[in-house]
């Protein structure tokens, strides 16, 4: 990890920020954590792609942005939107195929939108989201109304076809949209730096397209959140699109099916020394934020998910009729009179 | 009413449809400055400007995932892919993301835009930029699909589909890009999914779209001038959605059906019509229906190979004296 942005100064984030960031994070991490839970149990079907070690990345951009501006995510994507304000309830019920779910079960984990937090889909085919995020910025553009488009996506995304595709038309276009990259080490099971020409994935191709390389500690809310908005500001100013690489780590493997036994295990406890969430803590406690105001941010967040679990747990799963509907905008599926 | 060609029927729906509604946007490889290198978008970039008429880098990715970025968010785009055999190079916005993005969202999102795509052999140009598509798009739940046969039916169906809700893709055929026919003069709006009865007959009902259709209007004046054959000749216009009582109703009352497809022939459009008309209308018809289709095959360059694999005039009209044993 050559040449990494340092990390800001804390003076310059507000106490009520900062305290969002880590009420974000700690949601997240104990939402996850119970997703993975129900897995066990049998109460999610289908796949999942947890983001267990990504929190700071989604905090410090959900906290960045504006209500009106958009986010793209993966099919890791559930940090990213609750990050934007979608409840755990909505979150969860859709994990479990439930009346209560964003999608009412029609989306499932990997595709988990909320439009009216800005939430525009998460993407199930890698990259596929890079070029349509530039498309919602050209589209902001056009109509003049500052907003600003992410496409989150992981490593591995940087290697397809999209990603430069779409780098290149918005660098052209000079389009108001962030591209950042969760890189977590691993190309779903295989280390990304055995497949890629560069080390550092998206970082080393800004170049190509005559962005600025940045590098960040994606594990540092604060750090990712002083990017967020230094990007935002460029973009809203009409400076066009960044990209931005932040370094972070899975605490699990890719998906439900993977335990990620492929990562040395030295490799896995150094990464879990920089667990974004306990790291944050500590740095509030350090500034000098009462341990009492952290504790009763992670009681209210149990609070919140206990409930939203009995809630998700009750909610009834979706009507049938509803496989029907939707497909065209008339609301059904006929495709002949 | 003024004649017009069909390339021209194309950009005077595109024009209409910006001046009427600023959201309507247009992107593609030299569709801005250069006019679409087949002339369909002549004029545009002139009178509305490059914000609105934006050429492209040739990154069909790009190129897709921005209209759909773009119709997601209020806008209404048109987007050219240049030739029908590319969208093979942007598979995944036609299959997974235009049409299934409303359905997964709950009918949170919705995808209003427009593919517009040059289809279909005539210009010798060989197995990777003649291939008539259309049947790909077909196979998926979410799209409409739509493929004009002439000047007046390019203009109207192109205004609709670009006010249309749902994403649709708008195949134009290179064969038919030079001839005229009237096409009405100011706003000009047909509907999506009305199939077109072009002669009425007793004796054959012969379905067509596209390019087949002036072959399969030709073959059915043969037919009743030089053997005695009268034929129904209908033009789909879109194979979704897909006017299934026009066809029920026509194929009824000849009892015997013909369908001619420029596509290849395993899981052509025509194999669905005849399996409707089967399950639905079995009792009126009144022998095996027949497909007359582009063979199996990647399609050849030369001339005279394009030509014998294409269903021409002649094929139709030996397909249906054959059938009908006249």
């Amino acid at each position: 990890m050559s040449s990494i942005a340092p990390p800001p100064s804390a003076a310059n984030i507000p106490e009520a920020t900062r305290l969002e960031l880590y009420r974000q994070m700690i949601e997240i991490r104990y939402c996850e954590k119970r997703a993975h839970d129900m897995f066990l149990q049998n109460l999610v079907k289908g796949t999942s792609h947890l983001a267990l070690g990504h929190e700071a990345v989604a905090a410090g951009f959900g906290v960045a942005m504006n209500k009106d501006d958009y986010t793209f995510c993966t099919y890791r994507g559930h940090h990213h939107t609750m990050a934007r304000g979608a409840s755990m309830l909505s979150v969860l019920g859709e994990l479990m195929g439930r009346q209560c779910g964003l999608m009412k079960g029609k989306g499932g984990s990997m595709h988990l939108t909320s439009a009216e937090n800005g939430v525009m889909g998460s993407y199930a085919i890698v990259g596929a989201h890079l070029p349509i995020a530039a498309g919602a910025a050209w589209s902001a553009q056009y109509r003049g109304t500052k907003q600003v488009a992410a496409a989150f996506f992981g490593d591995g995304a940087t290697n397809i076809g999209a990603f430069h595709e779409a780098l290149n038309l918005a660098c052209v276009w000079k389009l108001p949209v962030v591209f950042v990259c969760e890189n977590n080490g691993y190309m779903e099971y295989t280390p990304i730096g055995a497949v890629t020409a560069v080390a550092n994935p998206a970082a080393d191709r800004a170049s190509a397209y005559d962005l600025p390389r940045q590098l960040i500690d994606g594990n540092d809310a604060e750090v990712v959140y002083q990017a967020a908005c230094d990007a935002y500001a460029k973009a809203r100013a009409g400076g066009g699109p960044s990209l931005i690489e932040c370094l972070t780590y899975r605490h699990g493997g890719h998906s439900r099916a993977d335990p990620g036994k492929y990562r040395p295990k030295d490799e896995v406890e150094e990464w879990m020394k920089k667990d974004p969430v306990v790291l944050y803590r500590i740095r509030l406690l350090q500034a000098g934020i009462a341990e009492a105001t952290l504790d009763e941010i992670d009681a209210t967040a149990m609070a919140k998910l206990e409930a939203a679990t009995e809630a998700a747990k009750a909610s009834p799963p979706p009507e049938l009729a509803s496989a029907y509907t939707d497909v065209y905008a008339d609301g059904g599926a006929a495709w002949r009179n | 009413m003024a004649q017009l060609t069909y390339r021209d029927a194309v950009s005077a729906a595109i024009a209409q449809e910006m001046l009427r509604d600023s959201r309507v946007v247009l992107l593609g490889e030299d569709a801005a400055a250069a006019g679409g290198v087949f002339k369909t978008t002549v004029g545009l970039f002139e009178q509305f400007g490059p914000t609105r008429v934006r050429d492209t880098p040739i990154s069909e990715l790009a190129i897709m995932g921005a209209a759909m970025g773009a119709a997601m968010t209020g806008l209404r785009p048109i987007a050219e892919i240049m030739f029908s055999d590319f969208l093979a190079c942007c598979w995944d916005y036609v299959a997974n993301q235009f049409p299934k993005t409303r359905y997964m969202s709950d009918g949170q999102l919705g995808v209003p835009l427009v593919i517009r795509t040059a289809n279909g052999a005539g210009a010798r140009f060989g197995a990777q930029h003649s291939q008539s598509v259309e049947n790909w798009a077909m196979a998926i739940p979410g799209l409409k699909v739509v493929a004009p046969s002439n000047a007046a039916d390019a203009k109207g169906l192109l205004a609709a589909s670009i006010r249309d809700p749902d994403p649709v893709i708008f195949f134009e055929h290179k064969n038919l890009l030079g001839n005229k026919c009237e096409v009405p003069d100011g706003e000009y709006v047909l509907p999506l999914g009305q199939a077109a009865v072009l002669r009425e007959g007793k004796d054959a009902t012969i379905i067509a779209l596209a390019a087949m259709v002036p072959r399969a209007l030709k073959a059915a004046e043969t037919l009743a001038a030089e053997h005695g054959i009268s034929a129904t000749v209908i033009d789909l216009r879109c194979l979704v959605p897909l006017d299934t009582k026009t066809i029920l109703e026509h194929s009824a009352r000849t009892g015997r059906v013909f369908t001619v497809e420029e596509n290849p022939r395993l899981c052509g459009w025509g194999a669905e019509i005849v399996s409707i008309i089967q399950e639905e209308a079995f009792s009126s018809i009144k022998g095996p229906m027949v497909r007359i289709t582009t063979p199996h095959i990647p399609l050849p360059a030369a001339d005279r190979l394009e030509d014998e694999v294409i269903p021409s005039v002649a094929r139709i009209i030996n397909e249906v004296r054959k059938a009908l044993g006249k």
